[in-house]
């Protein structure tokens, strides 16, 4: 059992800076998600944890102890590749007990790890094949199995998913829940794909750049994104963005974006906002709701809808500003036709035009 | 069946006559010659061709040419060296530029350029540098280590292991160069799992890296072999067979007696010796080479 | 190269990694002065004097830089009793080379072609026979060529020794081809079949324009094959046409007197010269031309 504690790390190829003074803590048994676009550092944190990469400044500590320049071997890590990584020419007993003969542990403990590893991932009649002769999700599972066998403290994963189609990795992402149950160690999990950090994640940190932007509950990063960019970055189908002024009016408080008017007053603000401040409202799809009669109803002029299994997505122009919005299968929403709907305002999101972050 | 065959060859007729001069090469140049050699051989042919028949007459006198005797003897030491050492050459010089060193493409080009130079020339370097009154030895003695000793190309007990010497310069950085192209194909997660597991990197290669190159190390020893029963430019370069005969070999064995000694018969039996040998070492290795990935178009 | 490909450090190197590294540029040092070793001695012989080469230090550097020896190397070297350097080598060796390259590579394209887009019946036994004969020695075929070519008149001449270069150059560049063609999309052949053209058009109007890169590496392996031979030009090319590597070893081999050792390294280094400058010139080529022709002889 172990945490991780990351301060102020700096990580850089050559002169290009990567991973930027970044600070992060994960908790001793915690399920932590690095979520990102492609090429924003992910793995290269995730390298650094490992020992794999030298950080250029900056300790990484596991329990408090200082691990910054510590061999990857001697880091109580176990680690598992985007790409499998698994050894070819060997069979996948060989694979899995490599690292412990190295080690120079005894037959009957290698053994023992073997078959424990190779029951719970249920590839123990695979023992003998060499990974050529396996599909991908049995590669997925040899390589989980010889990160398991280390006895490690901390579990890392690269994309282990990303090379499986989507059934398979659905199927694996469970399983990958329920050994996180099991095992109850701490795992950093490397993603660009949300339904996995969501699905998955105790806590999910959003990265871009080189540096955290969010580091919260799935929930939270998801209804309460901290800027623009994990609004948009989260979420499909996207979110809607509306750029416009938030103006007061006595005791209410409105959205104005050229016609479009908004009642924003029941939106919870973090701060004062004087007004006539320019901001971004962000708004999902699914908080822009039937209006089934509500007196609050505000009608759009429906252009396109596309079907999407159990529900269906309608784009409507609303005085002027287009929003996508979901609406149910017997809605009767059809194109060309006006239809009425309500707007959530609660769980609406508003970011200031000029930073980007959450108000 | 017929009918099909002839409207398969009617549709593609071009490409049937397009083939014949690879077809004329292989059945004339290659096949046809290879069975008029093996046939000679079983004839009593000396400075012309006869027809007779001699049986394996030739073939008994040929085992019992002491210089055919020496010259197997002389390959088989050759071969075992210089295969063992451009091997383990070639691969420890890739293994060791694939540490990220500086100036890597200069290291890559000193390594493979003997390669391009013809065995000729190799042959004859050195012999120069290995020659004692000239080379090494004269150097040395000139500086006043008059009790240095490097007479390999004039001492019958030394002289194969200036020829190896001189072919394992040759051909080391061939071996190289195709381990060297290998080594940057690996995946580079491979490198890092195997640290995550502390396996340390002389094992690395040993027991990951190189089984994985298993395609590029056939290659590599294939062609050092087929240089190697090839061999005949360097050693007329180098000792012309000399001293004595210490340095002869099977090729050119042949070569003397094809020409010199006008004595085809006994050229045709040591010819067909080496035909045979080569044809059961290569077969297996080129069917598993070409000819379980061969094209799509058969 | 895990280590080496991880990121800039400000921690220093341990003692160990150090030594490692030092271990490394010695190890490759001392190597790098093995191989350039005879280089380096041909170059600095073939720029000294007689008078100096007799002094015996072959390592030193030429104290009078003299290019004589290069001159007569070029012009007046002898072979047995004629003077006339190795420019008629060079020269002979220029004349058998660029027919054989040439014709041997479109040779090597064309059955390519036909073997990868085209059923020909037979045709894949047809190549396994030109592959195996690939392996074999060439004593085996050398007699019965040479009478071939004695029956036909044509034996000790110039196309006699192209026809040969042609023929033993015939595997690997056939495979060279074949495997590259083998690479090519099939749909791109369909549709020029669609469109109506033939045989002859495909392969002139589509598939030679796109062979630009594997013929580069064909032209390497064949010019530095070709001219780096020594035995078949020995045997087929005949008195007139003994290409430089025949000449340039009965220049060094057969003079009798004192031997003049820097007109031989002058002369050694011009007969490498050719492949040389191939070699620093074509660069990774040259390698993927090795790996490809695996089957070279
Ligand atoms: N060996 C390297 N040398 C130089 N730059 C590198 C190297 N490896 C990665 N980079 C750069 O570092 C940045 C971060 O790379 P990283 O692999 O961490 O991205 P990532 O977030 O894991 O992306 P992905 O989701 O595509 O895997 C990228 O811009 C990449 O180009
Ligand atoms: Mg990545």
């Amino acid at each position: 059992m172990s945490s991780v504690s990351l301060q102020n790390i700096d990580i850089s190829y050559g002169n290009v800076p990567i991973v930027k003074k970044l600070d992060l803590t994960i908790k001793d048994g915690e399920f932590l998600v690095l979520l990102g676009p492609s090429g924003c550092g992910k793995s290269t944190l995730l390298n650094a944890i490992g020992g794999l990469t030298d950080v250029s400044g900056g300790s990484i500590f596991f329990n408090d102890k200082d691990v910054t320049w510590t061999d990857p071997k001697d880091r109580g890590i176990g680690m598992v590749f985007q790409s499998y990584a698994l050894y070819p020419t060997m069979s996948v007993e060989r694979n899995l007990s490599f690292g412990l003969r190295i080690a120079g542990i005894d037959r009957a403990t290698i053994e023992k790890k073997v078959k424990w590893a190779s029951e719970l991932l249920q590839i123990d009649h695979l023992l003998d094949r060499k990974p050529s002769a396996l599909s991908g999700g049995q590669r997925q599972r040899v390589a989980i199995g010889r990160a398991l066998v280390r006895d490690a403290d901390i579990f890392l994963f690269d994309e282990p998913l990303s090379n499986l189609d989507a059934k398979l990795r659905a199927e694996l992402r469970l399983e990958i829940k329920k050994l996180h149950k099991t095992l109850k160690s701490t795992m950093i999990y490397v993603t660009h794909d949300q339904i996995e950090a969501l699905t998955l994640a105790d806590r999910i940190a959003v990265m871009k750049d080189g540096i955290i932007q969010q580091l919260d509950t799935p929930l939270n990063v998801y209804n309460k994104p901290a800027n623009e960019f994990v609004g948009s970055f989260l979420g499909s189908p996207a979110m809607n963005k509306v750029e416009g002024r938030l103006v007061s009016e006595g005791e209410s408080r409105f959205f104005i974006a050229g016609d479009f008017r908004l009642d924003v007053s029941r939106y919870p603000f973090a701060q004062n906002i004087e007004s006539s401040r320019k901001v971004v409202l962000g708004l999902r799809p699914e908080h822009i709701l039937p209006a089934n009669g509500s007196a609050a109803a505000i009608e759009g002029q429906v252009s396109l809808v596309e079907p999407m299994g159990s529900n269906i997505l309608a784009w409507s122009t609303f005085d002027g500003v287009s929003l996508s919005h979901l609406v149910g299968q017997d809605d009767s929403c059809e194109a060309d036709r006006t239809f009425p709907v309500t707007i959530d305002v609660q769980k609406a999101s508003f970011f200031d035009a000029e930073t980007g972050w959450r108000l | 069946m017929g009918a099909d065959l002839t409207r398969h060859v009617k549709r593609n007729i071009v490409a049937y006559i397009a083939l014949l001069p690879m077809a004329a090469v292989v059945i004339f140049a290659y096949l046809g010659t290879m069975a008029w050699s093996v046939r000679l051989s079983f004839s009593s042919s000396k400075l012309l061709p006869r027809n007779d028949f001699v049986g394996f007459a030739q073939y008994v006198t040929l085992f019992d040419t002491s210089r055919w005797q020496t010259s197997l003897g002389n390959l088989a030491i050759i071969a075992f060296f210089f295969l063992l050492i451009c091997f383990v050459l070639g691969c420890l010089l890739a293994i060791f530029i694939d540490q990220n060193v500086r100036a890597e493409s200069l290291f890559r080009t000193v390594f493979l350029y003997p390669y391009a130079m013809s065995f000729v020339v190799a042959g004859l370097i050195w012999q120069w540098i290995l020659n004692p009154d000239l080379g090494i030895q004269h150097t040395m003695h000139g500086l006043g280590f008059s009790g240095f000793v490097l007479d390999w190309v004039v001492n019958p007990q030394m002289v194969l292991y200036a020829i190896i010497l001189a072919t394992v310069w040759h051909g080391s950085g061939l071996v190289m160069a195709l381990i060297l192209a290998g080594l940057r194909g690996v995946d580079t997660e491979i490198w890092k799992a195997t640290r995550i597991d502390g396996i340390p990197a002389w094992r690395v290669y040993v027991s990951i890296v190189l089984p994985m190159l298993r395609p590029m190390i056939i290659t590599s020893l294939v062609l050092l072999s087929i240089s190697i029963v090839k061999m005949y430019d360097v050693v007329v370069a180098m000792t012309n067979g000399g001293p004595g005969t210490a340095s002869e070999v099977p090729a050119k064995f042949i070569m003397d007696n094809l020409f010199e000694r006008a004595n085809i018969g006994l050229a045709t039996a040591a010819s067909t010796v080496m035909l045979v040998t080569v044809l059961l070492v290569m077969a297996p290795v080129i069917y598993s080479q070409y000819f379980r990935k061969s094209g799509r178009a058969s | 190269m895990s280590q080496a490909k991880s990121a800039t450090t400000k921690r220093p190197l341990t003692y160990h990694e150090v030594w490692g590294r030092v271990g490394i540029y010695a190890f490759l040092g001392v190597l790098a002065l093995f191989f350039l070793l005879p280089l380096y001695v041909m170059l600095v012989t073939s720029f000294k004097s007689m008078d100096e080469v007799r002094l015996g230090l072959i390592f030193s550097l030429p104290q009078q830089f003299s290019i004589d020896a290069w001159v007569k190397a070029w012009t007046s070297a002898c072979t047995g009793l004629e003077c006339t350097g190795l420019q008629v080598g060079f020269g002979n060796s220029v004349k058998i080379l660029v027919p054989s390259v040439v014709l041997s590579i479109l040779l090597g394209a064309l059955n390519g072609y036909a073997l990868s887009f085209w059923k020909v019946r037979g045709a894949n036994v047809l190549f396994a026979c030109l592959l195996l004969g690939s392996f074999v020695p060439y004593q085996v075929f050398i007699y019965p060529l040479v009478r071939f070519y004695a029956k036909t008149g044509i034996y000790g001449s110039l196309p006699a020794i192209v026809i040969t270069h042609i023929i033993f150059g015939m595997p690997v560049m056939t495979l060279l081809f074949r495997n590259y063609y083998s690479g090519l999309p099939l749909e791109l052949f369909k549709a020029a079949r669609i469109d109506g053209a033939g045989f002859w058009k495909i392969f002139f109007s589509i598939i030679l324009p796109m062979s630009v890169p594997i013929a580069i590496v064909a032209v390497i392996m064949q010019v530095t094959a070709i001219w780096n031979d020594f035995l078949l030009g020995l045997v087929f090319a005949g008195r007139d046409n003994l290409p430089m590597t025949v000449q340039l070893n009965n220049i060094v081999n057969t003079t009798t007197g004192e031997r003049a050792y820097n007109v031989n390294m002058a002369a050694t280094v011009l007969t490498s010269l050719v492949p040389l400058t191939v070699y620093l010139v074509s660069g990774r080529w040259f390698v993927r031309g090795i790996a490809s022709g695996a089957v070279k002889g």
